[in-house]
């Protein structure tokens, strides 16, 4: 991969990068044009809805559609019969397939059982009701350490420990074990002047995006289709799609809509082949958009989890050795992010003894979903709350303990790697000397710290870019735009070419028009897709420059690209004006024809990235009710292309974090049904529940990058539900070891504390 | 099942349709009118995003009945620009980056605007909690206090 030195990065002056243009897609974003998942029709369109199982656990005896076919307005009911039999899918795709549509079990209350597609909503609704399922009730299991006991109910009786030797003779709800680290870990606690040890629990929670999942679906006789849909990555819906229903991947176009957020809810699929499958039968387009009762109950929230810490260290604060055990539900089906979990718990600090366990486990609940930095926040919850705690025992800030164990370049990761350049300590730094550290703290208000890691990630990536015939440029791109990286991508190509930054246009281009892209996450848009757009604009550089030097009839190593316009190299390469982009395009028919840069990566060197956030909380010792009263994120972006955009993900990441810590999580009966599927009962937080939100953006370049650049988006979520359980537990006097802290908790950990019990 | 007629204004606009007894107004806009840019976030009034005034209050617009729009004044985000010229509020969030993936924002800009309409200069205390009912989940609402502001001020010079 051709890569500047990181020297050159450091020195380089840019023209338009880290300046704060207008989004190119802000006025349809405000003026209410902007198309997304739902806004779309057809002629003929069908409204499709789906049948869900109002049960945790139930074997499905039998399905009776015959009086919903028969119902005037019906086009069509499907069941799993009406996708492939799944013997020829991986079995992380089978596993979709069966999560879609469920067959021969209902895994959890709100998996799809029949979709009906009807001439409007009002039909497909009464046609729901006259399917009749017969279903022979299981007993469930939700909490993850419950279903990791003998005895617990068994979901899946093929499923058998992974990652254990020797194989295990019995199926199990425990899917897999990861283990993680290095050294010594029974050394190093011998080692240990101060030893703490604590469990902590969390809750699952959901991204909560505001836009519903919605598509639509329109599938010919030819068997030819096309698919709209608000999804973080339309070439893996089209893939996932073709091979649930056993299309050729060529014959599926499928179109991003704009998209209302996702934050990784929406790196898989849910009602698209549904959608696809009821058009396939009822040859008629059908839009299906799922309501906010169906997107908590069926779509993917993050894992609960479970978690042990424990952590030695010398009196002088050098932590000796490290260990985790973390358990993980990831709903019915194996894949939480317990692996993710257990690499980056302690991913943070140089550690010459450190070991993670994870259990992956299944019970009966929403197949969960990647959630900004799958797995990581519980982990940093964890442990960054054991490190205040051993920091208080030790009677060391706990700021120069953890600059005293940060890792820096060189350090040997608790996950194997070892770090080029990184910025937890510049993040500390950052924090430390920001005023807030020493602005003074009203009554009954603690203040919390801690840092947090994520890898970040690059991928599948191809992009192309069209120089247009009046010099301005076409930008195609194949990673949806979430948070305003159409911006960042005309910033880079504008960069690059040396023109202003309203001449490119920036576009995410369907599945047929451009290769394969790796959906949009990891934090990986303006990482990966941004690299590919650098290397697009070179090429495209390279060959303006081949147009100059026949136009002159000169060698074309003979001519350079400055300013957006290509000169002789040098008084030997011959003495002529500069031909601009513009002119270079206006003339391109005479000199070889269209003029276009491509670029396809599968990209590495992603960079890590490192963010320390600082958090006051007002604890009300009579209710138990926490306010945040201030908050600062102070995170590593490598180099931020469009800085409003990376304070937009650093304030987006704390606030999710503060509804996470303090409200957010799913209720479930003594039934196995959830008690909270709305916004009125599942509260994120609101507007009048937040003070404005401090950013510090440092700029450690990733040398994986041509400008530098480290994915910011997902970082920012990971450590505050540590630091706001580091500020709420010194507000409150107590330790406080479960999520969320909401009143009713918070009180009674004040009221144990008081009657001499801890929490 | 028999339709209910309904004659109303929208956005300035005479507007007559038909819809059933039961129908939420979100529905009739977006999907009888073609009115798309309210949005269906939660469908019960806890996230604002489908918000439109009626005579000039504010409201979810799916709470209220489609019929219930006999002889009213309906306004939707799709009337909040003067033609080619936005409102304070439309300029300062883009100019702000109040917006991440803007599934929210129309409802927060006639939240915003009718705020604004009874009050010139709101503290930010006063912001956050008239914009406490609509639900962003992208910006820590960080920047859109700011660009309401920011708009507040802009509107206040004149």
């Amino acid at each position: 991969m051709p890569l500047d030195p990181q020297a050159d990065v450091k020195s380089r002056k840019f023209k338009v990068v880290g300046t704060r243009p207008l989004r190119p897609d802000g006025i349809d974003k405000v003026t209410g044009r902007a198309k997304f998942g739902a806004d779309a029709t057809a002629p003929g369109m069908l409204i499709g809805r789906v049948l869900r199982s109002p049960h945790a656990h139930a074997r499905i005896r039998k399905i009776d559609s015959s009086k919903a076919e028969k119902l005037s307005g019906v086009k069509a009911v499907i069941t799993a019969t009406d996708f492939v039999d799944g013997a020829d899918l991986d079995k992380g795709t089978r596993d979709v397939l069966v999560n879609v549509m469920a067959r021969g079990k209902a895994l959890y209350e709100g998996h799809a059982v029949a979709a009906v597609a009807a001439i409007n909503a009002t039909v497909a609704k009464k046609a729901l009701s006259l399917i009749k399922v017969d279903y022979e009730v299981l007993p469930h299991v939700t909490d993850v350490d419950e279903s990791m006991k003998p005895g617990a109910p068994v979901l899946h009786d093929d499923l058998y420990t992974g990652g254990v030797e020797p194989k295990l003779k019995k199926a199990s709800n425990v899917a897999f074990r990861h283990e993680f680290g290095h050294g010594d870990i029974e050394k190093g606690f011998k080692e240990a002047d101060v030893i703490v040890e604590r469990s902590y629990k969390t809750e699952a929670t959901h991204q909560g995006y505001i836009e519903p999942h919605a598509c639509l679906a329109s599938v010919g006789p030819d068997g030819q289709g096309e698919l709209w849909v608000c999804t973080q990555g339309h070439f893996m819906v089209r893939n996932t799609c073709a091979a649930l229903l056993g299309m050729d991947v060529s014959k599926l176009r499928v179109t991003a809509s704009e998209i209302g957020g996702g934050f990784g809810g929406k790196t898989t699929v849910f009602i698209e082949p549904v959608a696809l499958a009821l058009s396939r039968k009822a040859n008629r387009p059908v839009k299906v958009v799922m309501n906010r009762e169906e997107v908590f109950k069926a779509t993917g929230p993050t894992s609960s989890t479970s978690i042990d810490v424990k952590i030695g260290a010398k009196r002088d604060g050098r932590i000796t050795a490290a260990w985790s055990e973390l358990r993980y539900q990831g709903g019915a089906f194996p894949g939480s992010p317990v692996e993710f979990g257990a690499m980056t718990a302690f991913a943070c600090y140089d550690l010459e003894n450190v070991k993670t366990i994870g259990y992956d486990v299944v019970c009966n609940r929403p197949k969960q979903a990647a959630y900004r930095a799958p797995g990581a926040p519980m982990a940093a919850f964890a442990v960054e709350s054991t490190v205040e705690e051993l920091a208080h025992k030790i009677g060391m800030n706990s700021m120069d303990l953890r600059l005293k164990n940060a890792a820096k370049e060189g350090t040997k990761s608790s996950y194997g790697p070892v770090y080029p350049p990184i910025g937890i300590r510049a993040t500390l730094e950052a924090a430390k000397n920001h005023p807030h550290y020493k602005a003074p703290l009203g009554p009954n208000t603690g203040r919390g710290v801690a840092c947090g890691f994520w890898f970040n990630f690059g991928g599948q990536t191809c992009t192309s870019l069209n120089i247009n015939i009046d010099g301005t440029v076409a930008l195609a791109v194949g990673t949806p735009d979430i948070g305003g990286s159409r911006a960042s991508m005309c910033l880079m190509a504008a960069e690059e070419l040396g023109i202003p930054y309203d001449k490119v246009r920036t576009i995410v281009a369907d599945t047929s028009s451009l290769g394969y892209n790796d959906v949009t996450d990891g934090s990986r848009t303006t990482f990966a897709s941004g690299l590919a757009t650098i290397n697009a604009a070179r090429d495209a550089v390279k060959k303006l420059c081949e147009r100059a030097a026949k136009t002159w009839g000169i060698p074309a190593d003979a001519v350079v690209w400055e300013d957006g316009q290509a000169k002789p190299a040098g008084a030997n390469a011959g003495n002529f004006p500069p031909l601009s982009l513009a002119e270079l395009a206006a003339n391109a028919a005479n000199t070889g024809g269209p003029i276009a840069g491509h670029y396809e990566i599968n990209a590495d060197g992603a960079g890590v990235s490192f963010a320390t956030h600082m958090v006051d909380a007002e604890v009300d010792k009579e209710t138990g009710k926490v306010e945040i009263k201030r908050y600062t994120v102070c995170q590593d972006a490598g180099k931020a292309i469009h800085p409003s955009y990376v304070e937009g993900q650093y304030q987006g990441g704390a606030a999710q974090g503060i509804g996470w810590a303090l409200n957010e999580e799913y209720i479930y009966g003594k039934d196995g049904r959830l008690q909270n599927a709305g916004f009125l009962d599942y509260r994120i937080p609101v507007c009048s529940d937040l003070p404005m939100i401090d950013t510090v953006i440092l700029e450690i370049p990733n040398p994986g990058h041509p400008y530098g650049v480290r994915g910011v988006g997902e970082t920012s979520i990971v450590p505050p539900m540590a630091a706001i359980a580091n500020a709420v537990s010194a507000g409150a006097g107590v330790r406080m070891t479960q999520l969320p802290m909401s009143p009713p908790k918070v009180l009674k950990a004040i009221n144990g504390k008081k009657a001499g019990k801890q929490h | 099942m028999s339709q209910v007629r309904v004659s109303t204004k929208i956005n300035g606009d005479a507007i007559e349709f038909l819809c059933e007894a039961d129908e939420p107004l979100l529905d009739v806009l977006r999907d009888r009118l073609g009115l798309t840019g309210a949005k269906e976030g939660c469908g019960t009034g806890d996230c604002g995003a489908c918000s439109v005034t009626v005579d000039g209050r504010l409201v979810c617009s799916c709470l209220v009945l489609g019929a219930e729009a006999e002889g009213r004044e309906i306004r939707t985000i799709e009337g909040m620009a003067n033609g080619e010229q936005l409102h304070p509020l439309q300029k300062q969030f883009i100019a702000h980056a109040a917006l991440q993936c803007g599934i929210c924002t129309p409802g927060f800009l006639v939240a915003a605007k009718s705020l604004l309409e009874r009050n010139s200069n709101p503290s930010e205390h006063e912001i956050r909690f008239w914009l406490a009912g609509n639900l962003c989940r992208c910006t820590g609402y960080d920047k859109i206090v700011r660009a309401v502001q920011a708009a507040a001020a802009e509107m206040r010079k004149g």
